[in-house]
């Protein structure tokens, strides 16, 4: 074989080598994934980035498919949030001309992965004037609008394009005189309804039913005494042999360390909203970084738990290394609500607005109910605003009042905290004016807004002017 | 008006559309049905729906036994949803099942802006059936690349919450509505081909 022919073979067969990786790495995963990927993926979907089947839940698959896969994990949150601009709004034909201009009937018209170049606050891909493609018309209808710059209505903290709860017309005015602080600044608490319909007898010391070897741990033993867990009777096979019933003796189907699934057992809400969250999301049912293929080569590869070294906000560097799961806030054994709404935060947390918080007029209201002088629920803590205790209907019909763990539900736009969490305590104006101010939000809310926002004036000032008109 | 073109022979996708539809065929000795004839029949329906629930639920529930309110904010004022909302989520719902029709409910006085007229078809409709009691008004218009027959249908003050809420509301631009005055129209369209 002359030189040329074998050079060609050579090109020939290492061209379909790499092609052959590549190809493989595309459909079933492994290490060469990462390096696949088309561009930085948004800060919402970066944990996720492996499972490419996420959302390319087929090969080849278009629009459809993409759309298929943000409703999947988004369409429950947008329905929750009164979605202002739901895709049915504009499949009538009358709004023809509109699609033409911007297809709102997709997601990825306006949110666009792996372009990190052109995305913008809340992961919006579009110029920032889109509002003006269909509402350029405005000052016509609002003079207070007339003359706005085209980038402010979704910036200011007047409007959002999917969650405006907080924030239409009749909402502002109703709330026009808020005090700043209400009389009773109390934030949801448990209600008696949560409590499990079944009641089961207090368990002591000598109930536990670990294996022998185990309940050496006397630590572990006396922090679980102290629990609500055991004053529920939830016995140490509760947790770690959950499938005690099944077997002859608890030993061989000891867990160790019981993950999330266990917890579901009893838990199953808090896990649920977990998994939807920052926390949790990589531990999302069918997310794997690599799938079983090619005559075994490939193995199916659960993503890991999330570790804070991987976020992309500020960790602490002690964190490094821990998986995220329950125990990461609650603690084994010991389950400490209280713990887990600040200490479990910051033990991880370390930007400005978590750091800031220490000191600040929240923080010296959760010193003083932990002391006893304040009320119950007059305190707030980390998980106050960000996993705030929530009306949830169960499958009777009867609202239990639980902590949802999926922080997206809660943390931006901003102004999706206002009537979850900021209303407990305090007036409409005061808060709009706080989340808008960047600065205070980094200080933890210690000092007052040096914003205004004026949705409310002008709200105000439009109702009396149709009533002048009308009288 | 150009003559009226036939429907499509695909079968609709929903049960009940598919068993109207052959109900329809039935009816008629197979030869199909005009969009006019469709339009007309799916009014019916909507306009019916639509007067029990104004007269029967909020008119006598908001005004004679006063009990409740009707309000576009009845989620947090625990409250009736006004009958123009309810006419709405079933245009959508409907939306949602089947693409082989689309109505809305319009006027040229929308407490809605968004409900105001946006094509000539609808304009010309809206303003004929308010100037033309008792007719409804038939075209056909072409809305992106795809050809509709067009029907209006005058929308009238039944009850006398509708004449209090249009009076009322503060974005209503007009507020001098009696009952059985037209209040705007409903739209119906149905995709046809060329």
């Amino acid at each position: 074989m002359s030189t040329t022919s074998t050079l060609w073979l050579l090109w020939a067969v290492s061209t379909a080598a790499g092609a052959a990786v590549l190809l493989a790495g595309m459909v079933c995963g492994g290490g060469v994934r990462a390096h696949l990927l088309i561009g930085k993926t948004t800060s919402g979907h970066h944990q996720i980035e492996l499972a490419c089947e996420a959302c390319h839940s087929k090969p080849f698959g278009g629009g459809g498919v993409l759309q298929a896969a943000c409703l999947r994990c988004h369409a429950e949150e947008l329905k929750q949030a009164k979605d202002t601009h739901p895709a049915k709004k504009f499949t009538d034909p009358r709004n023809a001309d509109r699609l033409a201009k911007l297809d709102a009937t997709q997601c990825v018209t306006c949110h666009r992965e792996h372009k990190p170049e052109i995305t913008h606050a809340m992961g919006v891909t579009l110029p920032t004037d889109y509002c003006a493609l269909c509402h350029s018309d405005i000052g016509t209808e609002r003079p207070s609008h007339a003359g706005l710059a085209f980038d402010t209505c979704a910036s200011a903290g007047c409007h959002n394009y999917h969650d405006n709860r907080a924030l239409y017309e009749d909402f502002l005015t109703k709330h026009t005189h808020d005090p700043d602080l209400k009389p009773k600044a109390i934030a949801k608490l448990r209600v008696a309804v949560n409590e499990p319909a079944e009641k089961r007898k207090p368990l002591g010391r000598a109930d536990a039913d670990a294996p022998p070897a185990k309940l050496g741990d006397a630590a572990a033993v006396e922090a679980w005494l102290a629990t609500e867990h055991a004053k529920a009777g939830v016995n140490c096979s509760g947790c770690h042999a959950p499938k005690k019933a099944e077997a002859a003796s608890p030993e061989p189907i000891w867990i160790e360390k019981p993950g999330p699934a266990v917890c579901a057992t009893c838990h199953a809400h808090e896990v649920k909203t977990f998994a939807q969250g920052k926390h949790g999301m990589r531990l999302a049912a069918n997310l794997a970084s690599s799938r079983a293929g090619l005559l075994g080569l490939f193995k199916e590869q659960p993503l890991a738990p999330m570790r804070p070294e991987l976020a992309r906000l500020p960790m602490s560097k002690a964190a490094h290394g821990h998986d995220l799961g329950c125990t990461s806030c609650h603690g084994a054994h010991k389950f400490d609500a209280v713990t887990a709404q600040v200490d479990g935060c910051l033990g991880c947390h370390a930007d400005e607005h978590s750091k800031a918080y220490l000191g600040s007029p929240h923080h010296k209201l959760w010193q003083a109910e932990r002391a006893g002088s304040g009320p119950q629920g007059s305190g707030v803590s980390c998980a106050t605003c960000h996993m705030p205790r929530q009306p949830i209907e169960d499958e009777n019909g009867l609202d239990r009042v639980l902590a949802n763990h999926n922080q997206n539900d809660n943390l931006r736009p901003s102004e999706k905290m206002i009537r979850s969490v900021c209303a407990d305590c305090h007036g409409l104006g005061f808060t709009l004016d706080s989340l808008a101010d960047a600065a205070l939000v980094r200080r933890s809310f210690s000092g007052r807004a040096t914003v205004r926002v004026q949705s409310i004036d002008w709200a105000l000032k439009r109702l009396q002017a149709q009533r002048r008109a009308t009288q | 008006m150009p003559s009226m073109p036939s429907l499509s022979s695909k079968p609709a996708k929903p049960l009940t559309l598919a068993c109207a539809a052959g109900a329809m065929v039935l009816l008629t000795g197979a030869k199909g049905l005009e969009p006019k004839d469709v339009a007309d029949m799916l009014h019916a329906v909507m306009s019916a729906d639509r007067t029990v629930y104004t007269k029967q639920v909020v008119n006598r529930l908001t005004l004679k036994e006063k009990v409740i309110t009707a309000s576009e904010h009845f989620e947090d004022n625990k409250a009736l949803p006004l009958p123009a909302q309810m006419f709405r989520f079933g245009a959508e719902l409907a939306a949602e099942q089947s693409k082989k029709f689309s109505y809305s409910l319009l006027s040229l006085w929308p407490v809605n802006k968004q409900n105001a007229p946006r094509t000539d078809a609808e304009k010309k409709g809206l303003e004929f059936v308010a100037a033309n009691k008792g007719q409804n008004f038939y075209t056909e218009e072409k809305l992106g690349n795809q050809r509709y027959f067009t029907a209006v249908y005058a929308d009238t003050a039944v009850a006398q919450a509708c004449v209090t809420c249009h009076n009322d509301h503060k974005d209503s631009p007009r507020r001098d509505f009696k009952m059985n005055d037209v209040l705007g129209g409903v739209v119906i369209r149905i995709p046809i081909t060329e």
